[in-house]
């Protein structure tokens, strides 16, 4: 069943997107444009390698991941528009070739590891990030993170 | 004073110096000292650098561990293309340890960028995934949640290029490291001073500062070559026909590049959110100092604990 659900979705997604089936989709959150075609695979913005043209550093012959998808996010409704500027955790690379459709029903495609996790609900909690020296911090709040 | 102190004060005490270490292949601590004693006069801050435009040097972690102990401040580059998550958090952790304890986060060039484009990439993080991990070690823990005591007290830093398309979104993926946890910005050498300008403002707009401080990269070169050279191979800079004109048809072309280091670092000092220089010097001579001493910046350092640099 989850293999033919990959199948289905592989099929889907591949012509329309190049899925990488990397099973956790964020194509919501960048312009409908898969970042996994970025050859370095970056999930949150482009490189510093962009060159004057916005073409790739590392393929010249096409146009950076990162144009594109922040070019056609700035075009869509707030939902879908203001997701590109979210931090993106790291990829879980044990999901690859599984399908994001039942890791989204499921809630596997959002697990974190829980040292990122409770960064990020520090920073929801408007708390400044742990990050140690820095005017936006308090090295004793950063030891207050919940686990 | 530390880079850290120089940085976050709330009102800047004086623009701040960093530099690019060079590369280092052999020779030993020797080497090292060498260039250590050249530029410790006129920087806060040192650059390890991780195998710089994908060529294979002497590791960050054992240049600043050297550099640490030669008295200077090393900041500990941490590029994604080589090493993932485990290996970028040991290596924070391990020049931690020595007392290395600032870190600035990049993708870094990729792999074809260097002399074994055969090599795989890795970029098992990118550069704010990296931030937000050094932010993790920082608050005492490793990504996977276990413990990490005492925490590390990391000044951490990224880096942005303002000279680079999406020129417009540049600002809100430096204020996504912000928020990552980043606290000063390198910006990537840049010729062309309208588009530092166009970054600082709209980092200022979005809140990037003062929340991070700024630090646009100049760099010290010898002549027109150079800057042809980095208009071609280095993705992601661009230099303008007419400066590179305008030094290739002066008589001295090193004073020529010289005077447009200097404007650029002048127009960089004058931006908004801007408390510091990062300095690339091609040149390994005195041009360094000339600069500080132009833009009335100190010329004279002292170690930590000692009445002058040890080295």
């Amino acid at each position: 069943m989850a293999t033919l659900l990959a199948t289905i979705e592989h099929a889907v997604k591949k012509p329309v997107w190049d899925c990488r089936m990397c099973g956790q989709c964020v194509l919501h959150s960048t312009g409908f444009t898969c970042p996994m075609t970025c050859p370095k695979s970056l999930r949150n913005g482009p490189c510093g390698g962009v060159r004057e043209d916005g073409a790739c550093e590392v393929d010249p012959t096409m146009t950076c991941v990162w144009v594109k998808a922040y070019g056609r996010a700035r075009r869509l409704p707030p939902p879908l528009r203001d997701g590109v500027d979210e931090l993106r955790a790291p990829v879980d690379v044990r999901l690859q070739g599984t399908s994001s459709w039942a890791n989204l029903a499921t809630g596997r495609d959002r697990r974190r590891p829980e040292g990122w996790e409770a960064a990020e609900r520090a920073a929801a909690s408007g708390a400044a990030p742990p990050a140690a020296v820095g005017p936006a911090e308090d090295a004793q709040d950063a030891e207050g993170v919940p686990n | 004073m530390t880079l850290a102190e120089l940085l976050t004060a709330p009102e800047p005490y004086r623009p701040a110096v960093t530099a690019e270490f060079p590369a280092l292949d052999g020779g030993g601590l020797e080497a090292a000292a060498a260039h250590a004693s050249r530029l410790a006069p006129y920087v806060d801050a040192v650059n390890a650098t991780d195998n710089p435009a994908a060529h294979a040097h002497a590791s960050n972690v054992a240049v600043a561990v050297a550099l640490y102990r030669l008295g200077l401040e090393p900041v500990l580059q941490v590029a994604c293309r080589d090493k993932n998550r485990l290996a970028v958090q040991a290596d924070i952790v391990g020049a931690a340890l020595h007392g290395v304890t600032n870190v600035c986060c990049m993708t870094g060039d990729d792999t074809t960028a260097g002399d074994e484009p055969e090599a795989q990439r890795v970029f098992d993080l990118d550069g704010p995934q990296a931030v937000r991990t050094a932010a993790v070690l920082a608050g005492g823990r490793y990504l996977s949640g276990r413990p990490l005591s005492p925490a590390p007290p990391l000044f951490i830093g990224a880096v942005e290029n303002p000279g680079a398309p999406p020129f417009e979104e540049r600002a809100k993926r430096a204020l996504k490291k912000v928020r990552a946890g980043a606290r000063f910005l390198q910006l990537q050498i840049c010729y062309r001073p309208e588009r530092i300008s166009a970054f600082c403002e709209r980092a200022e707009a979005e809140g990037v500062t003062p929340a991070a401080a700024l630090l646009p990269t100049v760099a010290l070169v010898k002549g027109a070559r150079a800057l042809r050279y980095m208009d071609a191979k280095v993705p992601g800079i661009s230099v303008p026909q007419e400066v590179v004109e305008r030094v290739e048809n002066a008589s001295d072309e090193r004073e020529a590049s010289y005077q447009v280091s200097l404007e650029l670092a002048r127009n960089a000092l004058a931006q908004p959110g801007v408390r510091g220089l990062h300095i690339t010097d091609f040149r390994h001579d005195d041009t360094l100092g000339r600069l500080c001493s132009d833009l009335g910046l100190p010329t004279m350092r002292t170690a930590q604990g000692e009445d002058a640099m040890a080295v």
